[in-house]
């Protein structure tokens, strides 16, 4: 009898998956914080109501982590559905060696080269003209979120730039606040320097290294300015033990800490904590001081399957994302702007319109990721995680700077 | 070849040959996936290979740059600091308690039980755990700041300088208990008799320890050594779980270099350089050591 009951759950569980009729698309992304969460759930929704079922893959431990395993997925032969990752040049071997899958009818049906704006999106996804991938939202670096409560506290003003923020550190520190926090991982003091080099230095030094990777540029004395912002910041976030970027998001929220650069996608933590722009927190875009933003962002690339089903599946998504509906759904919810310019965001509120308005006018950059290899950028990392970590001086890591623009690729 | 085979005497080939057919899988595993594996990196450790392996020779340029990154050094600082604490605080904490245990104690199977559980756990469950241990906020330094002394610092796994400590000391929580182990084993084949004859010499205990006691009990030296050494340069996954490699690079590991070169940065050839740097490393202590430890033998 027990025997009999075993079999006929096995046989069960065996015919389960056939039972379903939707196509399974399996989706691997790293967004796992609150804002981001609540991001995919939307877009889960809106695979799902075409017929389809969304198989979530979330990779806990943001890119750093993720990446690798969706590479070797990819490369070792067991393809997920479609994969997230940034825009640029993370997936251009991938793409190169055959790997990846050629959306440009998808593209051309849906009239992406029309309504995907800044074109910059488009071109990353662009290998020799066959589009490989689908944007989703862009996100920005050079972010500066305030908390209003902290500086209450400590009875200074919200600064209105970051000058003002360094100037205000030491009436933080002294009211027990941290000033700056700052998560653990390279990649956040690598992005903190990047937004540095644009938002202090202006878009010309940073084309300058980072698209020209002018050598002579990166050893002057402009590029020695931002080192030694760098620095302050670096004192400004000594003694923010967190790891996480939204852990560090979660001490500006909590006005345990004064401010933090990170990309818009803060902004969704804001958002789930119900906070209010303005009262709640302050954000500065471009730090306050140079109104520019980098267009980076997220996009999804679909691994070439044999599965015929599967595959129309994956065209199917790819129309999803792109989506209207979809976009302004789940650029509201991670906090990021979407990818078209003919979308209504009136329910987005004062930081999303603030960094809208800033692209629609033109005041835009292409993102380091678009920039440099991810070889480049790792060693970029490297040097920014040691200088926020230890003492080495402002001279040794602009030395070290320079040496790694002149063979960065 | 031919010659060899000499009439009247057993081919030498075909001498045990079903054990040797059966060995065939196993060479095969040596030879293709060990052997072949390690050839093909270093072969590739001199090209410009980037996310997928290419062809393209670069001569040692890969090198260079690797011997130019501070965080390979500051990798191979930590590895030799943590490398060389760890065995002799295991083999140190490891025989003692062995010894200890050795006493005819009561509850000696509690106790062996108690601290071989460590063992048990994986190096990430390990890593996790002694993260939150050694959190200023929640771990020892939390708890003792609260009992009422409040200047009390002790957060290694935030202090640049000291970062490496914190690791060795999950680590040798986790790793003593099979060192003790063995050494338990070790000491428990020591015949009851010489122990007898050292007490009737009237030889003092820890001197019966060290001059008779270790000696005879070489081999077992020998393969906790092997296990230990083993386990340090293999050393990733509790760094990655405690630290994850900072605070900035201050305890990056080489393992944790390769793979994060091989697979972060996209750039094999970089991964596979110091993959083969690591090997280089282990042949040159394990060489000379296993020629006088198994080709002095020979010749005895």
């Amino acid at each position: 009898m027990r025997i009999r009951a075993f079999t006929a759950f096995l046989a069960v569980s065996v015919a389960m998956p056939f039972a379903a009729h939707a196509t399974d698309l399996e989706v691997t992304h790293w967004w796992t914080s609150g804002g981001e969460a609540a991001a995919v759930a939307e877009l889960a929704k809106a695979f799902d109501a075409t017929g389809n079922h969304w198989v979530d893959g979330a990779i806990a431990g943001s890119g750093g982590t993720a990446r690798p395993i969706m590479i070797s997925r990819i490369t070792g032969g067991d393809p997920m559905g479609a994969t997230q990752f940034n825009h640029g040049r993370q997936a251009e071997e991938l793409v190169q060696s055959g790997l990846m899958r050629d959306l440009t009818d998808v593209a051309e049906k849906g009239k992406w080269k029309d309504v995907i704006k800044p074109q910059s999106l488009l071109a990353s996804c662009t290998i020799n003209g066959k589009i490989y991938c689908a944007p989703v939202n862009i996100h920005s670096w050079q972010w500066l979120w305030l908390s209003n409560e902290a500086f209450k506290k400590a009875g200074v003003e919200v600064p209105k730039n970051w000058n003002e923020f360094v100037a205000a550190g030491p009436a933080l520190k002294k009211a027990g606040i941290q000033p700056l926090a700052l998560g653990g991982q390279p990649w956040q003091a690598n992005g903190l320097f990047d937004a540095l080099v644009i938002s202090v230095g202006g878009t010309d030094l940073y084309n300058k290294v980072y698209k020209d990777k002018d050598a002579k540029v990166a050893a002057g004395p402009d590029m020695a300015k931002i080192f030694e912002a760098a620095d302050q910041a670096r004192q400004l976030a000594k003694g923010s033990n967190v790891q996480d970027w939204n852990q560090a998001t979660n001490l500006v929220l909590t006005g345990k800490a004064g401010g933090q650069i990170m990309g818009d996608w803060a902004q969704g933590e804001f958002q789930i904590a119900n906070k209010k722009a303005g009262t709640d927190y302050t954000c500065l875009p471009g730090l306050g001081l140079n109104q520019t933003l980098t267009t980076g962002g997220d996009a999804f690339y679909f691994p070439l399957l044999k599965d015929a089903e599967k595959s129309k599946a994956q065209e199917v998504l790819a129309a999803t994302i792109v989506d209207p509906k979809t976009q302004v759904a789940f650029n509201l919810k991670k906090g990021s702007v979407p990818i078209r310019g003919d979308v209504d965001l009136a329910t987005a509120n004062d930081c999303m319109k603030k960094g809208i308005a800033i692209i629609a006018k033109g005041g835009v950059a292409t993102s380091t990721d678009q920039l440099i290899s991810a070889d480049t950028q790792k060693q970029k990392e490297d040097l920014m995680s040691e200088f926020f970590n230890t003492s080495i001086s402002v001279k040794d890591a602009q030395k070290r700077f320079v040496s790694l623009i002149e063979a960065a690729d | 070849m031919a010659k060899s085979v000499a009439p009247g005497r057993p081919n030498q080939f075909l001498r045990n040959l079903n054990s040797k057919i059966a060995c065939i899988p196993m060479m095969l595993t040596a030879l293709v996936i060990f052997l072949g594996g390690t050839v093909w990196t270093v072969i590739y450790s001199f090209t410009n290979s980037k996310l997928l392996p290419r062809a393209t020779f670069v001569g040692f340029d890969q090198y260079e740059r690797l011997w130019a990154a501070s965080r390979w050094i500051i990798s191979i600082q930590n590895l030799a600091i943590y490398g060389v604490l760890c065995l002799i605080f295991s083999l140190l904490i490891g025989f003692v308690l062995a010894a200890l245990m050795d006493q005819k104690i009561r509850f000696e199977n509690t106790f062996r039980t108690i601290f071989l559980y460590p063992f048990a756990l994986s190096f990430i469950v390990t890593g996790l755990v002694w993260q939150w241990v050694l959190n200023p906020e929640y771990g020892v330094q939390g708890v003792v700041r609260s009992l009422g002394w409040e200047s009390f610092t002790f957060d290694p796994l935030y202090t640049p300088e000291i970062v490496i400590y914190g690791i060795l000391i999950a680590g040798l929580w986790q790793g003593t208990g099979l060192v003790m182990c063995l050494m338990l084993a070790g000491l428990r084949g020591i015949d009851e008799d010489i122990w007898k004859a050292a007490r009737v010499d009237g030889i003092p205990m820890w001197k019966t320890y060290i001059f008779i006691v270790i000696p005879m009990m070489r081999p077992v030296f020998i393969t906790t050594l092997v296990l230990i050494a083993s386990g340090i340069v293999k050393l990733y996954d509790l760094v990655v779980a405690q630290t994850s490699g900072g605070p900035g690079n201050a305890s990056e590991v080489p393992a944790k270099y390769v793979y994060d070169y091989m697979f972060q940065a996209q750039n094999l050839g970089q991964g596979f350089a110091a993959s083969t740097m690591m090997l280089l490393t282990v042949a040159i202590i394990v060489v000379p050591w296993a020629y006088l430890e198994f080709g002095g033998r020979k010749r005895v």
